[in-house]
């Protein structure tokens, strides 16, 4: 009788809404005005779509082609695998920044998903109700606070205490810098991953517990194996976070080039060292386009990223 | 063997209320103490005064007059662009690949690091232009950073709105439009207004696409309009009275800047999702 999915397929929505086709001819009458109102929209609409589309693509070219320019004096390979970052001695040797970048991501990513995976199941399995509805909102909010403001208590906080702490004279560093990352992205990956386990059906839950399962094999066994997928969904949104993040990590990883072989020793990453060095660095200059291929290196990885969650995405749906 | 589960999952529970009661205290404590060092010794000298080089006493009033500035600059591009981009994504767009791709580019983009929009800005602005470092091209490149955001948030809210509604409005004998006027957009403005909240907290705290596209200073006079002048917002100058400034009392400074800072970007989460927890009360 009356489908209600019609409207999702393209032909149906092409005939609704269609109802002033037909009108009585003279200019300025309501049906003619009607008309011209739904193609202005559709027109304003469309064009604004196409803006937003140059202005993503001309930010891959503009990335692209200025990156690129670095490649006409440093070959790829010392580019990407020599660790001598020193441009006043025309040495653009990245590998330093990559590999600091790479393995933040992983140290954040190792202090921060179980925390947030206990803080998960909390949310969604053992808290109460009340305590549950109050926590999920204060939890989006945090995911808004500024990330200067981070960087600001890993400065006047976290430096001191490991300082304390450890005895170094300078406690900046990656270790430093992972933990305040790790507060930043805790949020993100616990609600995301919160979200996918409460979308467990309560009938998975039930069976389990039907053949005499405990809580803590039902979470372990059951629950957050079928929430796989999006509890990954939530870890990569947080790499991409820890990744791209900035200030916070200027202000606490000591911004100098050299390699990240130690967890209390200042070094740099791709995102703090263009920060720093780019607003000092003639545009036309190897340094500068050096700078640009490091961003571009970080638009492709998350990119990348995005594809992954596409991916997985779909997988998910299908199983 | 059932005593040791029995253990097990005993210590699972505890174990589970303790790491999380640690996280959110934790938390709390950290917001906690930023606002608690900070706003009692706010002043109005403090919050409209001029920031100094040397001396100690500087304000912030500059600072915080671009914040706003540039966030309303910002959300004035982004937000009609944005919504009207995500309508046609979710209302108009045909089915195929290029739209797919669109797509794909329009999610990717909103999850790039901002520092890219910086970088672009840079490029755009300063390189092409030869503006300098001024305000319209930190907002230009701020409202460019929240644009895939809008949009996506957009589109996704007036998809999930169910298709009855959608029939019965054009049963009703409804345009497209009126139907989107009327009944689409109204009933996914609860997320529409979610994800501007969050495009704004996000423009109003970002600090790297401003210092590269804005500058780490500013016109040195408060309620400067002028779209052509250095724009350093709050947030850039509570990193930069933290890590690069010479004044005696940069500590205090930060401190303060940094409690005005969050307090704001609470507030706009806040005060704008009010109206929506009411109208969600009117329609129970």
């Amino acid at each position: 009788m009356i489908d209600t999915t019609s409207t999702h397929s393209l032909a149906a929505a092409g005939e609704l809404g269609q109802s002033i086709r037909t009108s009585s001819g003279r200019w300025k009458d309501r049906k003619n005005r009607l008309r011209f109102y739904n193609r202005a929209f559709r027109v304003i609409c469309i064009a604004s779509a196409i803006f937003v589309c140059m202005i993503l693509l001309s930010i891959l070219f503009f990335m692209f082609r200025t990156g690129v320019l670095t490649f006409e004096t440093v070959s790829p390979a010392t580019f990407f695998f020599s660790a001598d970052w020193s441009p006043e001695n025309e040495s653009y040797g990245a590998f330093v920044f990559i590999f600091g970048t790479v393995a933040l991501t992983a140290l954040t990513l190792l202090i921060s998903v179980p925390i947030s995976i206990f803080v998960a199941v909390f949310l969604a399995e053992v808290a109460p109700a009340w305590l549950r509805n109050a926590l999920r909102p204060v939890l989006d909010l945090l995911v808004g606070i500024p990330s200067v403001v981070y960087g600001f208590l890993g400065l006047t906080l976290l430096i001191p205490l490991l300082r304390q702490m450890t005895g170094y004279d300078l406690a900046d560093g990656i270790l430093a810098a992972a933990i305040v990352l790790s507060i930043m992205v805790l949020p993100t990956i616990s609600r995301i991953s919160d979200d996918s386990i409460s979308a467990v059906p309560r009938k998975f839950r039930d069976a389990s517990y039907a053949l005499g399962a405990t809580r803590f094999q039902t979470v372990f066994r059951v629950v957050l194996p079928s929430a796989r997928s999006g509890i990954l969904y939530g870890v990569i949104l947080g790499m991409a976070r820890a990744i791209g993040e900035t200030m916070a990590v200027v202000m606490v990883i000591g911004n100098t080039p050299q390699l990240a072989d130690a967890l209390f020793k200042p070094t740099s990453v791709l995102t703090s060292n263009i920060v720093m060095q780019i607003p000092n660095v003639p545009f036309d200059s190897t340094w500068n386009y050096a700078l640009y291929m490091m961003g571009f290196l970080l638009l492709v990885i998350s990119l990348v990223m995005i594809v992954v969650i596409r991916v997985l995405q779909k997988r998910g749906a299908k199983a | 063997m059932s005593r040791v589960n029995q253990v097990k999952n005993r210590l699972f529970t505890i174990s589970v209320w303790v790491v999380a009661a640690c996280v959110i205290l934790f938390v709390f404590g950290l917001l906690f103490l930023i606002l608690q060092r900070g706003l009692p010794s706010l002043t109005w000298d403090f919050i409209f005064g001029l920031p100094s080089e040397i001396e100690e006493g500087g304000g912030i009033g500059p600072a915080l007059f671009n914040s706003f500035y540039m966030l309303f600059l910002s959300m004035a591009i982004a937000v009609p662009l944005g919504l009207a981009s995500g309508i046609y994504l979710a209302e108009f767009a045909p089915e195929n690949k290029l739209i797919g791709f669109v797509r794909i580019c329009v999610e990717g983009l909103a999850s790039v690091p901002s520092i890219i929009f910086g970088l672009f800005g840079i490029a755009l602005f300063v390189e092409m232009f030869q503006l300098g470092l001024t305000i319209i091209g930190g907002a230009v490149s701020l409202a460019f950073l929240n644009l895939p955001v809008i949009t996506r948030v957009t589109e996704e809210a007036i998809r999930s709105v169910p298709g009855e509604l959608k029939n019965a409005s054009f049963a009703l004998g409804a345009t497209h439009l009126q139907t989107i006027r009327r009944v689409l957009i109204p009933s996914s403005i609860n997320g529409i207004v979610t994800g501007i909240c969050l495009a704004s907290g996000r423009a109003f705290g970002e600090s790297a696409v401003i210092i590269l596209t804005a500058g780490v200073t500013t016109s040195g006079v408060m309620w400067d309009f002028n779209l052509m002048s250095p724009g350093e917002t709050l947030a850039v100058h509570l990193w930069y009275v933290q890590s690069e400034a010479i004044v005696p009392d940069a500590q205090q400074i930060s401190q303060k800047a940094a409690a005005v800072l969050l307090f704001v970007v609470l507030a706009i989460n806040v005060v704008f999702r009010i109206p929506l927890w009411i109208r969600e009360r009117r329609f129970r």
